[in-house]
């Protein structure tokens, strides 16, 4: 098989992926375009270790294990990274990226606190609820 | 991740130039194996790239967040299926299980627990769409060039015994990335550990009112800012009872 | 002890005293009154043992050399002669008077401390000024006498006029420091030494190279803290510190250095016949105007004020005749009735609740509340006057037939015309000092009108004082003019019959005529009620007094100044007194001089900073502000637009690697 193949699928999962980091609104969403991009490289890996171990020039299945690695990598990630949206969502009642905007310029003059106070509220209301 | 993957490219594209010949030489003891007259797992894989490629890009547009997370199990699905093409099963397996079986799940729990809106919704795309747009594409477009300007002429041996047989993958990893392996599972660990302090103390947060209330009503009229002093000792064992 | 060790002591400690009374003042209030009042005596005690020792005998020189400091050598000297001693003793006594007046007067001062450290530190300059051998370490109390003289006189900075007149004060001394200086490195340079023993006797070999421009720098420094004719307008702004400091200025601190100094180096101006004419011309008008412009005045301190720079007059002028031993004997007497009127002044100011001779005479029965100060003013102002036997006639007619003997030719080391001059002044100036002595003591205390205020009896502390320096006032010129000779320069005092009789009967007209003047208006008085007197009352005399200087301006229109028809001097001067009360408009010519036009010149440096230096400023600010707000923009705070930028930035370095890599 043309290694070719895998490569531009890889290439082409990859900038997907990478789209969806940058327009997706819903931090989930782009947790999900993250997974992508990560299975992309590892489509990589896999199909340059087949070609590497069966042309004899490596040994020791690297790409292979490397992919394993990532995968496990990969599924902490998204464990570490769901736990943030939600404490985000709590705190903020939003899981949308572009509203987060804490750290723009002049924002210090609103008074984060007050902003976070108030979506602190709205959160115990919906608790409460 | 970009950055770690464009300069791998770009070190493969050097790499690729230097071993040109070598490449050439092997191809050309192999045979000729042109584009136009693709062997059968060559079909497979390609119509099973389609349907994933297609699959991820429903994946990053559609405008329904549940759907999104369907179209991810299709995509991480085709690409079990070309780790099968490449002779990998065992990763192949293990991507289904982890992937298809796990992450996804947590992906939808994740939607569930944000109120994530079922049905379609207009604003899934932000502000920034044309941006994203233009910079995947140029990605896309130097990442493909590279790509095929290098590796068009490689061939992938896929005869003989699977080279990511379950035994070949163990064998490796227990032998030559034991240690790596260990790390790993400290690696884990402690991203266990955050991820229960994180969701932990959110849950701490969100269980003070009531209790806060319930000592309000009993002793004392009002307590002020007791809700920046939650009372550690007895959350846990709150939420112990409440389970 | 040897008498140099006394004489270090007598500077010393009154400075060690101020030094005391500077870091005890905070921490032990009760050893304030104490380290102001026992130093001061001490040295004055110490000041009559060197005298005793001395004895008008050979002067006692002393020196020593602590480092190498140049081509001119300065010396840690000492030089005490007769008029040395005599003048470090009436330092001694106005001073320790001053200071035992001042824990009455500044009772409840809460800045006593501070007040009485720098009274004490005044007293040791001067004393320093006295005995010094040395012209640099002259210099040093010189300016520290100017120093203490700006924080004394400003002492109730709460008050405009006393924070005006304090600045006012500084700089005019100053203005006439800086020729002075100059003058000083000028003979220095001649003379090849700051020592006064080897300046005279490089004066006395004709080894002078520029006299009269010397003793012109000189006497530019000598005006300024004299209070001489151009340099005088500070000296009765001045009254608006507190009476005490007043007293010590005036009688023995610092317009006595001046008259000293030149008396120390009297030679250096006799070595040019111009600056003793000029001299005597400063000295005339000096004279001649203090007296009519203290015949004007409304505020009782400024009329002795302006009787101040009338005596210092009589000083210069003797000095102008070349004749320093008149000088000194006038210093002396002058020091001791002066003092005592100011501190007499300061009682009736407390008494009377007001420093506005028009309100006193519009009141009755002052002279039994404060019999004390009553009778010893009228001893002062007889001594002003220079009526016989008091002191003042004595040192007066020294200074007149001194004057006269230059005038009749009779020596060659003083031009005949400054003679003249003297006279003529010295003799119209006493008409108008008698005219302004009646004028004082009869508003003081011959008032009509309501009952004076009862505040009950003076201090002790303030009337002891006053019977003591009565004493001097009294009889000092009498019992000291046949043994003073010895003393100075060997010169007879001796008054001679002409001048006395000439002078004592110009005084009585000038007395007669004012009495006669004031039967004439005092009628006038009920007619137009006047009057304004401190808030406080029962305050103590520093409080009454410095509400009392506040108030005058708003009160009567001016500080010097009352609309008093019954005042005897508007019929005396006529015309004349509007301008004699503003001191003869010379404030308004300085200010039309000088001040406006630095003024103008601060204004338009001041337009040059703010409009064009500013604007500069700006301008260079511009651009990096503009940059910022663009670069600011650019922080919108989400992330997936910068995350979008560094990718973008990425792929163009990646397709730039790859090109050059391959070669394209």
């Amino acid at each position: 098989m043309h290694l070719a193949y895998p490569a531009v699928l890889s290439a082409l999962l990859f900038c997907t992926g990478l789209y969806g980091v940058l327009a997706r609104r819903n931090a989930i969403l782009v947790l999900m375009s993250v997974e992508l991009m990560l299975n992309a490289v590892n489509l990589n890996l896999v199909a340059f270790d087949v070609w590497l171990s069966k042309a004899a020039r490596d040994t020791l299945h690297s790409g292979q294990a490397l992919t394993l690695f990532t995968i496990a990598i990969a599924a902490a990630e998204i464990g570490i990274g769901l736990a943030i949206v939600l404490a985000v969502y709590r705190n903020r009642g939003t899981s949308d990226i572009d509203k987060l905007r804490d750290s723009a310029e002049g924002h210090e003059s609103d008074g984060p606190d007050s902003n976070a106070l108030a979506a602190e509220e709205t959160g115990k209301a919906e608790a409460a609820a | 991740m970009t950055l770690i993957a464009a300069t791998a490219t770009a070190a493969h594209a050097t790499a690729a130039q230097a071993t040109a010949a070598h490449t050439a030489a092997t191809t050309a003891a192999g045979g000729t194996h042109g584009f136009l007259s693709p062997t059968g797992v060559e079909i497979a894989f390609l119509l099973v790239g389609l349907a994933t490629f297609g699959a991820a890009l429903v994946t990053v547009s559609t405008r329904q967040l549940v759907h999104a997370a369907l179209w991810l199990v299709v995509a991480l699905g085709g690409l079990a299926i070309e780790y099968l093409l490449l002779t990998a099963e065992f990763i192949a397996w293990v991507q289904v299980l982890i992937y298809v079986g796990s992450v996804v799940v947590l992906l939808l729990f994740g939607l569930m627990l944000t109120r994530a809106p079922i049905g379609r919704s207009p604003d899934a795309d932000s502000g920034n769409r044309w941006a994203a747009l233009t910079v995947a594409v140029a990605a896309a477009a130097a990442l493909v060039w590279v790509v095929v300007d290098a590796f068009r002429t490689t061939w992938i041996d896929l005869g003989g015994p699977a080279a990511g047989s379950t035994a070949v993958t163990g064998a490796s990893l227990f032998q030559n990335w034991v240690l790596p392996f260990e790390a790993l599972s400290v690696l884990l660990l402690a991203a266990l550990v955050g991820a229960i302090v994180l969701s932990r103390k959110a849950k701490a947060e969100m269980s003070s009112p009531p209790v806060n209330s319930r000592a309000a009503t009993g002793s004392s009229p009002s307590v002020p800012d007791s809700r920046n002093h939650p009372i550690e000792g007895n959350s846990p064992a709150e939420q112990e009872g409440a389970r | 002890m040897t008498t140099t060790t006394l004489a270090l002591l007598v500077p010393l400690l009154p400075f060690l005293g101020a030094a005391a009374g500077l870091l005890l003042g905070r921490t032990a209030p009760g050893f304030v009154r104490p380290l102001a009042v026992l130093p001061v005596l001490a040295s004055l005690v110490l000041a009559v043992l060197v005298a005793v020792r001395q004895g008008g005998d050979q002067a006692i020189d002393a020196a020593t050399e602590l480092t190498p400091t140049g081509s001119v050598p300065i010396e840690l000297a000492l030089h005490i002669d007769g008029f040395a001693a005599l003048v470090a003793i009436l330092v001694g006594v106005v001073a320790t008077c001053v200071q035992i007046y001042s824990t009455g007067y500044l009772r409840d001062d809460p800045r006593y401390p501070s007040y009485a450290a720098l009274v004490s530190l005044f007293t040791s300059a001067m004393l320093l000024v006295v005995y010094s051998g040395d012209l640099i370490v002259l210099l040093v109390g010189w300016e520290v006498m100017g120093i203490c003289s700006y924080f004394l006189v400003g002492h109730y900075w709460e008050t405009p006029q006393a924070r005006a007149a304090s600045i006012k004060a500084f700089l005019v001394t100053k203005l006439g420091d800086v020729p002075f200086l100059i003058g000083l490195f000028a003979l220095a340079t001649d003379a090849g030494s700051f020592r006064i023993t080897k300046v005279l006797d490089t004066v006395a070999s004709g080894g002078l190279n520029h006299p009269t421009l010397i003793a012109l720098l000189l006497l530019a420094g000598v005006a300024g803290k004299s209070a001489q004719f151009p340099l005088h307008t500070w000296l009765p702004d001045a009254m608006a510190g507190p009476t005490p400091v007043s007293a010590l200025i005036h009688a023995a601190t610092m317009v006595a250095a001046g008259v000293y100094f030149i008396a120390r180096l009297l030679p250096v101006f006799e070595a040019s016949r111009a600056a003793m004419v000029v001299l005597a011309v400063m000295a005339a008008v000096t004279m001649v105007g203090s007296g009519l412009a203290a015949l004007a005045q409304d505020d009782i301190k400024r009329v002795l004020a302006y009787s101040t720079m009338g005596q210092l007059g009589y000083m210069t002028g003797a000095l102008a005749v070349g004749d320093r031993g008149a000088a000194v004997f006038h210093l002396l007497s002058h020091g001791a009735f002066k003092a005592l009127l100011f501190l007499a002044a300061g009682v009736i100011i407390h008494a009377a609740g007001t420093n506005s001779l028009a309100t006193m005479s519009r009141m009755q029965g002052l002279r039994e509340r404060i019999p004390d100060a009553y009778w010893t003013m009228t001893v002062a102002l007889l001594a002003l006057a220079a009526i016989p036997p008091f002191s003042g006639f004595f040192s007066k007619e020294s200074v007149l037939s001194a004057a006269e003997h230059v005038a009749t030719g009779h020596t060659g080391h003083a031009p005949g015309a400054a003679g003249w001059i003297t006279l003529v002044a010295g003799l119209l100036t006493a008409v108008l000092t008698a005219a302004y002595a009646m004028r004082l003591w009869l508003l003081a205390f011959h008032g009509r009108g309501v009952e004076a205020p009862d505040h009950g009896r003076q201090p002790l502390t303030m009337t002891v004082v006053l019977w003591v320096l009565a004493v001097p006032s009294l009889a000092l010129g009498g019992l000291a003019y046949r043994s003073l000779p010895e003393w100075f320069d060997g010169r007879d005092l001796t008054p001679t019959l002409t001048t006395s009789v000439l002078g004592t009967g110009v005084a009585l007209v000038g007395g007669i005529a004012t009495y006669a003047a004031w039967r004439h208006t005092t009628a006038l008085a009920s007619h137009v009620p006047l009057g304004a007197v401190a808030a406080h009352p029962e305050g103590d005399a520093g409080r009454v007094e410095a509400e009392a200087i506040a108030s005058h301006a708003p009160a009567y229109g001016g500080v010097a100044y009352a609309p008093d028809p019954a005042d005897p001097a508007r019929l005396l001067l006529g015309p004349l007194h509007r301008h004699a009360a503003v001191g003869f408009h010379l404030d308004a010519v300085y200010a039309a001089l000088f001040v406006r036009p630095v003024q103008a010149g601060a204004s338009l440096v001041r337009f040059l900073d703010r409009e064009v230096v500013e604007t500069y400023v700006r301008g260079a600010g511009a651009l990096p502000r503009l940059l910022g707000a663009a670069v600011r923009r650019a922080q919108t705070g989400n992330v997936q637009t910068y995350v979008s930028a560094l990718l973008a930035g990425t792929v163009v370095l990646a397709v730039a690697v790859l090109l050059v890599a391959t070669g394209a």
